[in-house]
């Protein structure tokens, strides 16, 4: 099963009701102090209720959460207070976010603030899986108790010590004040003393009413590792440095599911620095998150295992993916997209209705592999010492890394520590930890010294898990206005589970709810279809996942149904929204809906209306523009966030394109950290533009065909938008929903940008990357 | 032996002659702020200076530098333009992740130095062969001019 089932049933395994702290013993209080610093006793427990059968949001994640402010805060003596984030940061600022939130209510002065990276330990912090765009709408509400609990502690030291009422005291920008006799004590000197405080109960504690925030919806505070980038100063996975160390590079096997039959290391060896060839064993189907097995070697610096790797003489024994072929895997995928299949949503009747319309019409867009190429490539370092096993890398879920050093080692995962660094981009890659195995393996060969494996670009091209490849095939019948009536989506796309389960051949839930079923259209008729595919290769999330190929196939469909009835496409894809309304996901056929409560999260079609209406407003929808340019829209739902965007191109006779401009729309719910909304809206816009135009990851023989930044492009600053203006739907009453931010800007920019295309050329897209299809 | 002036220290490295400065400075002299991205001067996340000009250090062997004055990300903020570009990276919120800034930063001073007041297109032209994905390129434009108008103004 997937890897969050299989963590799921772990979890289930364990009590619900354990107290999470139990690891939080009076010893290691003593030891907080000892260091100068507060470590606040007592705990709470850690997910709520264990009856209801079904959780949601953060309560339905391996491990919850956790609000204790014993993890996650401590004030030292001189005031100086200490936040730990326990979520991975990869450029969305969640070290800033994190902290900020229990900084705003535990009334701490942020120049007095700093941020301690959590280790990999789930039972101590809740859930640490940094993906699917969910770090702030789940820990917002624990962070926010965290903060109050533990000023809340310091204000009854504060009451003991002057013998007042704590009715009388309140905490105020880093000291308690007592309101009648204006006596004041900085939380440093009360730091003591309110480690001796118990932990308030959950429902005692006041949180703050949000007009007082201080942080929090200001996005005044700059990145607390902005500095640390800007000198070369911070530490990603790949700058890890251990006494006595070795760097090692593997030759991994370059099909999926390969091995190496023959290995001659005689000429690698005798390359100066290189110390050591190990070989790394490869696991059986399924992929999961195992070490791809191969060989290593290990040398005293990078270069030198990288000329000994080189001098390697391997045998690959392909195995049954040798004959992977992208060409002919797109036939195949499009012949399947052209029979009926496995239906997954079924509203009214599409068959019917169909014949009976005015006119049909049908489109099938093609959406390649690709790869997240995150700058830092994979790295991780690893020592053993005692029967203890040490790992230091760039991971997405450390407590993954850990358990499964844990489980390829044999050891259990008390005895395995995962300290996080920075990680130099992650977009779903570095979730996997394969690579800090790879590490683990590699220091248990040489006796337990470190060990750090880099990945160069070509390994992480070459073995990446990669973005699923997928044939979306729609047709519609129209009404006499162009109006659809009937909506039929064949999409066929081998499936992420197929990493977790060799037999998987459909789209799971999680992928059939990123906007294809789930899309909320006014439309009477509409069946959704899922053909087999198997997978050849490792399927893994990249950041929007089946949000891509999905609202690729759909905006640009609407897009070219709006063409086809000579009608405006923004006000054609409004009425196709149809009028402000309320579904419940479970009408859709959605049963995933990101995790969250179908109450809570329910689509509103009202906020999808709104993206799209502003961002068009902004972009002066409807202007005259220049012969050879163009503006086109569109709108998606995902990660319980509602994001438009339109894209304005310019075409000039050669057919090159150039993208003077850019609005983007998002109602993410309230904010913690607005700029960091924009952040992440401008760097999905950028990420957008280059799947559209040029990401494509192809296999030959097995074997991906692109090697480096030459022949698997990105966007470059010259083929950015040159501006890009991003439009906040304000949403101050905390008390509503959140919504994702990380991911689903990407969604709607390859459909806008293609429908820009459109308007500006008249040429249609329908196979990314555009590459050179407009070439003349 | 390779003697090399990097960040106006004379320093001795132990590799050969063939070996990149991208890894003579990361794993024998402990300057990781440069980073590795591809190997083939393809992404500019190695960047540093040598005798003032933007190179590309993972192709640059440590027996052709040996002459030369070498600066990376450690010292750059010791000179105007990179102190300045650091301050405006920094009052941006250029960085997401981060990885690629380092390089780009040594980009953008090598091209202050030549242009202090860089047009868009200069700009564009200068860091072109910078890449960052998480496509922080907007504000990198952006923290250039503001660090080239701060400079102007102090002069």
């Amino acid at each position: 099963m997937s890897a969050r089932a299989d963590r799921e049933s772990r979890r289930d395994a364990s009590s619900e009701s354990s107290v999470v702290l139990a690891n939080v013993s009076r010893r290691r209080f003593l030891q907080g102090m000892s260091l100068g610093g507060l470590v606040l006793a007592v705990g709470f427990q850690s997910t709520a209720g264990a009856q209801e059968p079904q959780k949601y949001g953060a309560d339905g994640m391996p491990n919850g959460w956790v609000d204790n402010p014993l993890a996650f805060v401590s004030i030292a003596e001189d005031g100086t207070v200490t936040i730990v984030c326990h979520r991975s940061e990869m450029g969305q600022g969640i070290r800033t976010g994190m902290p900020m939130i229990v900084a705003d209510e535990l009334e701490a002065d942020w120049k007095r603030v700093r941020v301690a990276q959590a280790t990999g330990d789930e039972k101590k912090f809740g859930n640490q899986d940094t993906d699917g765009s969910r770090s702030t709408r789940h820990f917002f509400e624990p962070m926010r108790r965290c903060g109050a609990a533990a000023r809340a502690m310091l204000e009854a030291a504060a009451a003991d010590r002057w013998k007042v009422p704590v009715s009388e005291v309140a905490a105020k920008n880093h000291e308690v004040v007592h309101g009648p006799s204006g006596r004041r004590l900085g939380y440093g000197a009360l730091a003591k003393a309110a480690a001796a405080q118990p932990v308030p109960a959950r429902a005692a504690l006041r949180l703050k009413d949000p007009k007082d925030f201080r942080y929090i919806g200001k996005g005044e505070l700059k990145l607390v590792d902005a500095l640390d980038i800007a000198t070369g100063r911070a530490k990603y996975g790949i700058d890890t440095r251990l006494p006595g160390m070795l760097y090692a590079v593997v030759a991994r096997p370059p099909v999926l599911g390969g091995k190496a039959t023959k290995v001659d290391d005689a000429e690698a060896l005798k390359v100066p620095g290189v110390v050591k060839v190990v070989q790394i064993e490869s696991s059986a189907p399924p992929a999961h998150f195992n070490p791809l097995g191969g060989v290593a070697v290990l040398a005293r610096n990078t270069f030198a295992a990288m000329q000994g790797r080189r001098a390697l003489k391997i045998v690959w024994d392909d195995g049954p993916n040798g004959s992977y072929d992208s060409t002919a895997y797109k036939a195949k995928l499009e012949e399947s997209a052209r029979k009926p299949a496995r239906v997954v949503r079924n509203d009214g009747d599409f068959d019917k209705a169909s014949a009976a319309a005015a006119k049909r019409l049908e489109a099938e867009y093609y959406i390649p592999h690709l790869a997240h190429a995150t700058m830092e490539p994979p790295a991780a370092a690893a020592r053993i010492t005692n029967g203890k096993c040490e790992v230091w890398g760039c991971f997405q879920s450390p407590q993954a890394a850990r358990d499964l050093v844990a489980k390829r080692l044999g050891m259990s995962a008390d005895d395995v520590t995962v300290y996080v660094t920075l990680l130099g981009g992650g977009f779903g890659r570095k979730s996997k930890p394969d690579f800090g195995i790879e590490a683990a393996v590699l220091s248990k060969a040489v006796g337990g010294k470190p060990v750090k494996v880099t990945w160069t670009r070509d390994d992480d091209l070459h073995n990446s898990y990669y973005h699923t490849v997928s044939v979306e095939h729609l047709e519609a019948g129209v009404n006499e206005w162009g109006t659809p009536v009937a909506w039929l989506h064949r999409t066929v796309a081998p499936t992420i589970i197929s990493t977790f389960n060799v037999d998987a051949k459909n789209e799971a839930p999680l992928e059939l709810g990123m906007g294809v079923i789930n899309v909320p259209f006014a439309i009477p008729n509409v069946r959704i279809e899922n053909p087999e595919a198997i997978a050849h290769t490792r399927i893994g999330w990249f950041r929007s996942v089946s949000n891509i190929p999905h609202a690729f196939a759909v905006q640009s469909f609407v897009a070219e149904l709006a063409a086809a009835a000579g009608r405006d496409p923004k006000d054609f894809l409004l009425e196709v929204i149809g009028p402000p309304r309320v579904v419940s996901p479970e009408m859709l056929g959605d049963t995933w809906n990101h995790g969250e409560s179908p109450e809570r999260y329910p689509v509103d079609t009202g906020r999808l209306r709104r993206v799209v209406e502003v961002a068009a407003h902004a972009a002066g929808w409807g202007k005259q523009l220049p012969k050879g340019q163009g503006m086109g829209i569109a709108g998606h739902y995902s990660f319980v966030s509602y994001i438009a965007a339109v894209v304005q191109v310019a075409v000039d006779p050669k057919g090159g394109l150039t993208i003077p401009r850019v609005d983007v729309a998002v109602d993410c719910g309230p904010t913690v950290n607005p700029d960091r909304v924009r952040a992440q809206m401008e760097g999905a816009t950028v990420m957008g533009v280059g799947v559209a135009t040029l990401g494509e990851i192809s296999y030959k023989n097995g074997r991906v065909e692109q090697n480096n930044f030459d022949s698997y492009q990105v966007t470059r600053i010259t083929g950015a938008p040159k501006e890009i203006r991003v439009h906040i739907i304000p949403g101050e009453d905390y008390s509503k929903p959140m919504g994702g931010v990380g991911e689903p800007g990407v969604p709607p920019i390859p459909p806008a940008l293609c429908n820009a295309i459109f308007a500006a050329t008249g040429k249609r897209i329908r196979r990314l990357p555009i590459r050179d299809q407009l070439t003349v | 032996m390779v003697s090399l002036d990097i960040n106006g220290k004379r320093q001795n490295v132990d590799v050969p002659g063939e070996t990149p400065l991208l890894w003579a400075l990361r794993d024998e002299l402990g300057l990781t702020g440069s980073k590795f991205g591809c190997g083939m001067a393809l992404c500019g996340a190695c960047t540093v200076h040598v005798d003032g000009n933007a190179v590309r250090s993972c192709i640059t062997p440590i027996s052709a530098v040996a002459s030369s004055k070498i600066v990376t990300i450690e010292a750059v903020g010791g000179e105007p333009a990179g102190k300045a570009l650091q301050a405006a990276w920094v009052d941006n919120g250029v960085p997401q992740c981060g990885y690629c800034q380092a390089g780009q930063i040594m980009s953008a001073a090598a091209l202050l130095r030549r242009t202090p007041n860089p047009t868009d297109a200069q700009i564009d032209e200068a860091m072109d062969g910078n890449i960052c994905r998480c496509g922080t390129y907007t504000r990198i434009r952006a923290a250039i001019k503001q660090a080239a108008t701060k400079q102007g103004g102090a002069r």
